[in-house]
């Protein structure tokens, strides 16, 4: 596998082609915004009936980050669920899919804002948690450092001859790291929007997620960057 | 000149190139009174001076004071008052005339007018199940569709709705409810008449529903979203006809299905309910009068006069076109000359980004500042209306158009049309020239321009074609379940059915004759349950089945969203565009993808005006004005039309000739060129050549299959090259060939164009073939898949192909013969891969390959090297173009030195 190896904060961290983040030291997989059950959620409202395949579509890439890491800690970083208590409404299969993933394992389920209740998974459920000089929470805060975070969904947006090719990405700066979204089917938010703009310091980077993640200068709006 | 022009009114005695003195019967008056708020209003006094019969006849001598005779023109319907029509009088004819009513037939009296042959026709057979007319553009159509409508409704008055008119653009509607106002107003006929479409107030329309006029004018999608209602059932009650115009256009598109859909669940509600249809010249009436048709009740076909045949000729200039490119810049001073020769010249382009050039250096080289305006479908509403107004009043010269114009508005005083770029389709072109027929019994004027040196000999087979009567026509295949699927959740929205009923039903409806149950089963069980595989929950479901058997919604507020997406037209993800500031005012849409490739300081061409992109706003594209003269050229989406199997027979047929002695030197020694070096491609044989060029192994495949198909053939064909070894680099597909280049050449072509090789290799490139994609994402969004519209927001294009995109990887993984992957595969083997043409060639030429090894660049050849689009063969083109930039990147930043080390 291709990586992105870093250091923030002191921790020699890995971003994965997947858009999951790998501690190597400490043997921790994070990932962000899995958003399980989005389209039984979309469809229970009488919205658009997608494909039901979505939640075994992000555990796959799951399972394949851990047996290829080997990881024996994970940190699901806040709206792993896209609804409260839609991991109940979960087919069986995919339920046992998750035990399996989590047996063996010390899981931690960080509440977001489409799961702030903690669900009816084992593991430990946190609103954050700190792991040696890294704070894990879902949304960035103002004013904090060493935080690893998720929410936005960040994504970059390069245009080469004509073409705009977009990829998820992290964020990354000295204060702060943004993992993109890791579930299937999830949208985002270019990282030259306004809030990212001004979340992220003027040298941000953005690590691009794909068959070799890299980093680059974080793309922004096009009048801060003239 | 262009005061009396501004005047908007021609002189009485000599319309320019008018036939003035060509004798007619007396008295009569065949077109439709003008509307009442045009400046060439016939019966606006203001305007005109004397009175509308006088106009007509001076002497015995029939003038044409108003060139323009509106949509409802008056040259065919004279001429067929002279000649007998084709299937006109019918047995009986005269003892069994139908009588207008006194009050119509008065006012028709009071103006000298009669009712002309077909029109009468028109009467005679009003009691027709289904009833088809088909005249000429202009051909006074319209009129002969509403007026057993006006008759019945001044015979027996009566309250509710009696007629629906449904026409493909909401321009027309309103047009016809102004047309019609005058004879229900002058001859106080007891009607109302009001239209309804996207554009009508929510009050009135509410209004509608409560209380419907005798006569509605709307859309097929306004029709489905009346249909969709619970009250559907009152509002049409007491309907008797329904009036679809221009059939033949809609008939082209998935807005003619779902309108039979809708049809036939008027039908049901309204049993003896009558349909008219009313179409352009075509090819194939029994394939519109199938369309139309209900059940068992097959459909009549009228044919009125067509009229004299069209004065057409190509532009020949004594600089010859270019090789390549569709510009035709080279043709400007030309038909400057001939903007200044006519009254009002149309002046028709194949795609909005060459009419935008083509306006652009128009007005470049226009010294005497003639009014030229342009109008597209890209252009913001207030500017085309400004435009449409100026065509209307004759404040314009000559207009700059594409397809937005092909449609009956009339459009004001046209005596020429020009088109440029190879026709492409004889049908159309002749629809088109047909704008320029305002004067009765004389020819409609047009010229073609070639916009490169292929397109020369494509625009002879053309002018061929047209004065042989040999108009084209690809066969369409049954209705699209994409359309049914809608349209059961339409049903259901509208209260609960029974599925033997709706399938009875549907199957009423022309496009939808074939349809099987199982086949409507899979598209009921989809929009009850999305119909997938992995069998889901009970909240999954959007419809449910209740104890009685009847289906309805299992959320009864899903209908709102049900009724925001009905529709089947795709528009192409844009953004407006608006100068900058607070309420800058909007000029047009781009397309999203072009504007996500502008940076600030970028210049492109909107509505004939350079601008310079500042920046997105929200989702707005926002400008500036400026006096640069090189604009980067935006790219509008616009149709691509493959040129039609039919010209393509004629351009090979053309070929066989010892001489072109119709062709203009140039072209002539061009193909004289190619016969003496190679060859000329045959009717019944493939040509295909090879030879070395630019350090490159070139083959060049002739296969006359239009544009997709050679496209689609060169996807192909690569593929086979490179399981065979010989390492091909990329392609560019034309109408009529394709080129392939690559390292090694092609010896023996032969084994390249085994057909059940090729089809084979068909399914691997397409499953994840962004054509798939595409077609993909409008099937789904007809379907109700994916919602365009959540709570009257639309959904941006990017956020609506992102999620499509990955909806359509997962169903191709999980789910791969889910309905929607199997319309999406029907949809692209007959739309965008058109491999039925590829199909076709093959049966054409059999074995009968003609390879040629040649030293270097063939004549015919020679022009490929200068298309646009080719087609790099790489899976990895995005991974190597996101390297490119990320290395250029990392080097600027300086990145790549500070930066820890790559893997």
């Amino acid at each position: 596998m291709n990586t992105h190896p870093f250091t923030f904060h002191g921790a020699a961290l890995h971003a994965l082609p997947s858009g999951a983040l790998y501690w190597e030291q400490t043997g921790l997989l994070v990932v962000s915004d899995l958003h399980l059950g989005k389209s039984a959620r979309l469809s229970a409202v009488g919205g658009a009936q997608l494909p039901p395949y979505e939640t075994r579509e992000t555990l796959q890439r799951l399972d394949a980050d851990l047996a290829a890491t080997g990881a024996t800690r994970v940190i699901c970083l806040g709206d792993s669920f896209d609804a409260p208590g839609i991991d109940a409404h979960l087919p069986e299969d995919d339920l046992l899919w998750i035990a399996r993933l989590q047996a063996g394992r010390d899981w931690t389920w960080i509440a977001g804002n489409h799961d702030p209740a903690p669900v009816a998974l084992t593991g430990a459920h946190r609103a954050e948690h700190r792991d040696g000089p890294l704070t894990f929470r879902h949304i960035a805060t103002q004013g904090t450092t060493a935080e690893v975070s998720g929410h936005y969904h960040p994504k970059a947006r390069l245009t080469v001859r004509g073409r705009s090719l977009t990829r998820p990405c992290f964020l990354l700066d000295a204060d702060r790291l943004i993992l993109p979204a890791y579930g299937a089917y999830t949208g985002g938010l270019f990282s030259d929007s306004p809030v990212l703009s001004a979340l992220m310091r003027p040298d941000a980077q953005a690590i691009l997620t794909g068959s070799r993640p890299v980093a680059i200068p974080m793309p922004r709006r096009a009048a801060s960057r003239a | 000149m262009s005061a009396r022009m501004e005047s908007g009114i021609a002189p009485p005695a000599a319309p320019p190139g008018g036939r003035a003195g060509k004798p007619a019967p007396r008295g009569l008056c065949p077109s439709w009174p003008q509307v009442a708020n045009s400046p060439r209003d016939i019966f606006g006094q203001k305007k005109h001076k004397g009175s509308a019969a006088f106009a007509f006849r001076v002497g015995r001598k029939v003038i044409d004071p108003v060139p323009d005779r509106s949509y409802l023109g008056a040259r065919a319907t004279l001429t067929a008052a002279v000649k007998p029509v084709l299937l006109l009088p019918p047995p009986g004819y005269f003892s069994t005339m139908t009588r207008l009513p006194d009050a119509l037939q008065h006012w028709f009296d009071t103006r000298g007018w009669q009712v002309h042959p077909h029109q009468k026709a028109m009467l005679d057979r009003a009691d027709a199940a289904c009833l088809m007319l088909i005249a000429p553009t202009g051909g006074g159509k319209t009129l002969a569709g509403f007026l057993p409508t006006l008759s019945e409704l001044t015979e027996e008055p009566r309250t509710g709705l009696h007629t629906l008119y449904i026409s493909p653009l909401k321009a027309l509607a309103a047009d016809i409810r102004r047309n019609l106002r005058v004879p229900i107003e002058e001859a106080n006929l007891p009607i109302r008449v009001e239209d309804r479409t996207g554009d009508t107030p929510a009050s009135r329309k509410k209004r509608q529903r409560a209380d419907p006029p005798h006569i509605l004018l709307t859309t097929p999608e306004s029709l489905a979203l009346l249909t969709s209602y619970e009250d559907a059932p009152r509002i049409f009650a007491g309907l008797q006809r329904v009036v679809v115009d221009e059939i033949h256009a809609l008939a082209e598109s998935k807005r003619g299905d779902q309108l039979m859909l809708a049809l036939a669940r008027l039908q049901t509600l309204c049993p003896g309910l009558r349909r008219v249809g009313l179409s352009a010249t075509v090819e194939d009436p029994q394939a519109i009068a199938r369309l139309l048709a209900h059940g068992d009740f097959p459909c009549e076909i009228l044919q009125a006069d067509p009229g004299p045949d069209p004065d057409i000729s190509m532009l020949i200039t004594d600089e010859a076109p270019p090789w390549a490119g569709g510009g035709a810049k080279y043709s400007i001073p030309a038909v400057l000359e001939q903007v200044k020769r006519h009254r009002t010249t149309l002046i028709f382009h194949n795609t909005r980004a060459q009419a935008e050039i083509y306006f652009h250096n128009l007005w470049l080289a226009n010294e005497d500042s003639l009014p030229i305006g342009i109008h597209h479908g890209s252009l913001d509403r207030g500017q085309r209306e400004k435009v449409e107004a100026a065509m209307v009043a004759g404040h314009l010269r000559a207009i700059v158009c594409t397809g937005s114009l092909d449609l009956g508005i009339d459009w004001g005083d046209v005596d020429l049309v020009i088109q440029v770029g190879a026709p492409k389709n004889v049908k159309r072109l002749v629809q088109r020239i047909g704008r320029a027929n305002h004067r009765y019994n004389a020819p409609s004027k047009a010229i073609l321009v070639p916009a490169n040196r292929f397109e020369v000999v494509e625009c002879l087979a053309a002018l061929e074609a047209v004065r042989a009567h040999d108009l084209d026509g690809e066969p369409r295949g049954p209705g699209p379940r994409d359309v049914l699927c809608q349209h059961i959740l339409i049903a259901a929205a509208s209260g609960p059915f029974e599925a033997d009923t709706l399938y009875t039903e549907m199957r009423g409806a022309g496009p939808y004759a074939g349809l099987t149950r199982p086949q409507f089963d899979a598209c009921l069980e989809f929009c009850a349950t999305g119909g997938y595989a992995l069998r889901a929950y009970d909240q999954w479901k959007r419809l449910m089945q209740r104890p009685d058997g009847l289906w309805q919604l299992r959320d009864p507020r899903s209908a709102v969203r049900i009724r925001q997406n009905i529709g089947t037209i795709q528009d192409t993800d844009t953004l407006k565009v608006r100068w900058r500031g607070r309420g800058g005012k909007p000029l047009g849409e781009v397309e999203e993808s072009f504007a996500a490739s502008l940076t600030k300081g970028d210049t492109f061409l909107i509505g004939g005006q350079i601008v310079r992109y500042e920046g997105l706003r929200e989702l707005t594209v926002e400008v500036s004005r400026d006096p640069g003269r090189k604009p980067k050229i935006a790219t509008f989406m616009g149709t691509k039309f493959a040129t039609s199997t039919q010209l393509s027979d004629r351009i090979l047929r053309l070929f066989q000739q010892d001489d072109w002695p119709d062709l203009p030197p140039h072209t002539r020694d061009w193909l004289h060129l190619q016969r003496r070096v190679s060859r000329l491609p045959e009717p019944g044989r493939l040509l295909v050549e090879s030879f070395p060029h630019d350090g490159r192994q070139q083959l060049v495949v002739y296969g006359f299959a239009g544009r997709n198909a050679q496209q689609t053939l060169g996807l192909l064909l690569t593929k086979r090259m490179e399981e065979i070894g010989l390492a091909p680099m990329g392609f560019v597909a034309t109408d009529y060939a394709t080129l392939i280049w690559g390292l090694d050449a092609v010896t023996d072509p032969v084994p390249l164009f085994d057909l059940a090789a090729l089809e084979a290799g068909l399914d691997g490139w397409l499953a994840g073939n962004a054509v798939m994609k595409r077609t993909f994402r409008a099937s789904a969004t007809i379907a109700g898949l994916i919602e365009r519209q959540i709570g009257g927001q639309r959904k941006t294009g990017r956020q609506a192909t992102m999620s499509s995109d990955i909806l359509y990887d997962t169903l191709l993984k999980y789910d791969p013969d889910h309905l929607l992957m199997q319309i999406t595969r029907e949809e692209a083997m007959r739309g965008l891969v058109d491999f039925a043409r590829i199909r076709e060639m093959s049966a054409r030429v059999g074995d009968r390959i003609d390879h040629l090894r040649l030293t270097r660049v063939t004549p015919l050849a020679a022009p490929l090297f200068l298309e646009q689009g080719r087609v790099p063969v790489r899976g990895s083109a995005d991974e190597r173009l996101m390297e490119e930039e990320v290395t250029r990147l990392l080097n600027e930043s300086g990145l790549a030195q500070v930066g820890p080390k790559r893997p």
